[in-house]
């Protein structure tokens, strides 16, 4: 009986149910599939960071840390710009930063497909946009440091997220207002699980523009602002919630 | 004479939140040099000197109020150091540390932990017994639980219908049936919580359901009439990072009360889960200075108030920022695992880790077998070990049963009767 019931749940859920036992333990095929994933996950994260992906016009800077083990260790490093860090002359009415996050993979894949949607769009909308400020070894909140030396009125950040095992290249975008160092997350907007089989780059960067220009309108960005439903393909509108965390105040794990 | 505070943060082993905290030795023998001085630091000194301060915190106001110097009696002449050759001694045997509990504060049994080794850690809490009790028995002696875990990335209720399932045909969820859910509104809470405890009538399960979202949700999904067997919080070690978290003593007094009054329970009335984990008070930057193994155990203070179910130490979740690697996270789960265990409380421990954390799943099943060899109460069981809703590894149902088979454990008796009682249970989808 229990084969036939397994099957069908098989079908309900994307968690790794039904799987068989070899004695209690998980059968040899099974195992070296869950260390695949591992594997890929691993992978995408220790990548080369900051690799040229994005046509120009952009910038390439880098944070205060030194490499990846910093990165991981120093997150105050990784919010930070290296001193010697040379920026274009603003104002702007976007400042767009490209930084690896947790997944260079997912900058590699998806960041030049969705800057390249994001232009087109910002500038039938008559909205000046900054040079790509590419970044190494960022985290979202340099995008703050970036938009105020930028002069813009709004920061939007693409990160590569923190690599699942269902997925290692998930991109995410952060917009932030008035962009200045000291932001909280609290003042920012998230679109999050861009990738095949996720959030598309069309809907992506039409959720990003219709939150650019209400950020604009409203003079804010975060909790405050929320996307209009009708903006949502009612399939992607659990793409909305994010992976919520267990300890509510570490939202920048994400990233 | 150094702070208490600076004594406990120095003799504190490596991890890498102490030193993005700033808190940390800076060589390895000036860590040992203050595990020294700590061991020659008299227990009632932590009755005089707090690492936060008294008038600021109501974490160290219910610490230091609620301390039973009767039950502090038999330790009371004792230093750091002494302690820990007491608790090897076998004078220190079950009967004994259950009834010290109430006498140990947070900051000294964090202390003594600090001059542990790994075989230290196991071996007393092992003597510990701490069992609780809703709708079965756990913490018995030889017996090992699981809290199934059947997150979904939407909440959709085959999806944890689908993993619950599969937890019981493994023989999981004796400790809980507990959903993460995505969506926190009441409505969305209140759904799972009428699916899972209909699920649960139908087939007689004798165990407890639980929704972990914020305690205020839970409280409007009782008012609204949804069955809460167990009331689930996060919770951490000073008011600055409670508050963070949206609560206080006195949320967490109402919310206790409302649960309790429901009377649901069979067995026991012990109606709280905690999730608890070192790091979180730095996160939330709510630390004070204080070194964040010594804030961990700190929350097992507040926890202990309520009389808990479970209490679950969440240690590799929160990243390598502040456990590093396989060796921190190993480190930190037995530490909490010994200090909830020594302050009276049901201790599980979600064993698992983050794709950016050095680790990997031999880490795990290290820190999986150490634990259970500890006398661990309860783990995590995530089907395949991959939560696909919080992207992150935990154990997994094969991974209880291989601790069971290794160790001859059982699952909770009440729980172990259903399992047997009928081999050939028909499983139907409830619509």
């Amino acid at each position: 009986m229990a084969n036939d019931l397994l099957t069908r749940l098989r079908t309900l859920t994307d968690s790794r149910i039904g799987l068989e036992r070899a004695g209690g333990s998980l059968t040899t095929a099974d195992w070296l599939a869950l260390r695949a994933a591992h594997a890929a996950a691993r992978d995408a994260i220790h990548a080369a960071s900051g690799q040229p992906v994005i046509p120009p016009p952009v910038g390439y800077v880098r944070s205060r840390c030194q490499n990846r083990q910093q990165y991981l260790l120093r997150p105050d490093l990784g919010r930070r710009l290296a001193d010697d860090a040379e920026l274009p002359a603003g104002p702007f009415d976007v400042a767009l930063v490209v930084a690896d996050g947790l997944s260079p993979l997912a900058v590699s894949r998806h960041a030049a497909g969705l800057v390249g949607a994001l232009r087109n769009s910002l500038a039938e909308a008559h909205l000046t946009v900054s040079p790509v400020i590419q970044v190494a070894q960022g985290r979202v909140a340099i995008g703050d440091e970036i938009g105020e030396r930028l002069q813009a009125r709004l920061t939007v950040v693409l990160i590569g997220e923190r690599p699942g095992l269902s997925a290692a290249d998930s991109l995410g975008v952060y917009l932030t207002y008035a962009p200045k160092a000291g932001r909280t997350d609290a003042e920012r907007n998230c679109i999050s699980n861009i990738r095949d089989g996720g959030l598309d780059i069309p809907l992506a960067a039409r959720r990003t523009i219709n939150l650019i220009e209400a950020a604009l309108a409203r003079q804010l960005t975060g909790v405050q602002l929320k996307e209009s439903a009708h903006a949502l393909k009612p399939a992607m509108a659990p793409a909305l919630a994010g992976p919520l965390d267990r300890l509510p105040p570490r939202r920048d794990r994400l990233s | 004479m150094q702070p208490l505070k600076t004594l406990l943060a120095h003799a504190s082993p490596l991890r890498s939140g102490d030193v993005l905290a700033g808190v940390a030795a800076e060589t390895e023998q000036q860590r040992v040099r203050a595990q020294m001085a700590l061991a020659e630091v008299p227990l009632t000194r932590f009755l005089s000197e707090v690492v936060v301060p008294y008038d600021d915190d109501e974490v160290t106001r219910l610490i230091i109020d609620s301390h039973d110097a009767p039950a502090f009696a038999p330790v009371r002449h004792l230093t750091v150091g002494g302690f820990r050759d007491w608790l090897l001694s076998p004078q220190a045997n079950a009967t004994a540390l259950s009834a010290l509990a109430p006498g140990l504060t947070p900051e000294m049994v964090a202390a003594v932990s600090k001059l542990m080794r790994v075989q230290d850690l196991v071996l007393v809490a092992s003597k510990c017994r701490v069992v609780s009790k809703f709708r079965n028995t756990l913490g018995l002696a030889g017996r090992f639980a699981t809290r199934i875990q059947p997150n979904h990335p939407t909440d959709d209720p085959r999806g944890i219908l689908a993993s619950t399932i599969d937890g019981l045909l493994l023989g999981a969820g004796d400790a809980v049936i507990g959903v993460n859910p995505v969506a926190e509104d009441v409505g969305s809470v209140s759904t799972i919580l009428h699916l899972l405890d209909r699920f649960r009538a139908q087939y007689e399960i004798p165990t407890q359901i639980c929704v972990l979202a914020h305690v205020t949700t839970q409280q409007r999904a009782m008012d609204a009439g949804a069955p809460v067997d167990l009331l689930f919080q996060s919770i951490g070690g000073t008011e600055a990072l409670n508050r963070s978290f949206g609560i206080s003593l006195k949320l967490l007094d109402e919310a206790w009360q409302q649960t309790l009054e429901l009377k649901r329970g069979t067995v026991g009335d012990n109606v709280t889960y905690f999730e608890t984990g070192q790091g979180s008070a730095l996160s939330a930057d709510a630390h004070h200075g204080v070194d964040q193994q010594t804030l961990e155990a700190r929350a097992y203070a507040v926890a202990r108030r309520y009389r808990p179910l479970l209490v679950n130490t969440v240690v590799g979740f929160i990243g390598p920022e502040y456990l590093y690697n396989g060796k921190q996270i190993t480190r930190a789960g037995l530490e909490d695992h010994f200090c909830g265990k020594l302050l009276g409380l049901p201790m599980g421990c979600d064993v698992c880790f983050t794709n950016h954390a050095e680790a990997d799943f031999d880490d795990l099943d290290t820190l999986l077998t150490l634990l259970a060899a500890a006398g661990c109460n309860f783990v995590m069981g995530v089907p395949g070990g991959d939560d696909t809703m919080l992207s992150y590894q935990s154990t997994s149902f094969h991974d209880a049963l291989y601790v069971r088979q290794l160790l001859g454990l059982k699952p909770a008796p009440e729980f172990e009767e259903w399992l047997t009682r009928e081999p050939e249970r028909e499983w139907r989808m409830i619509s």
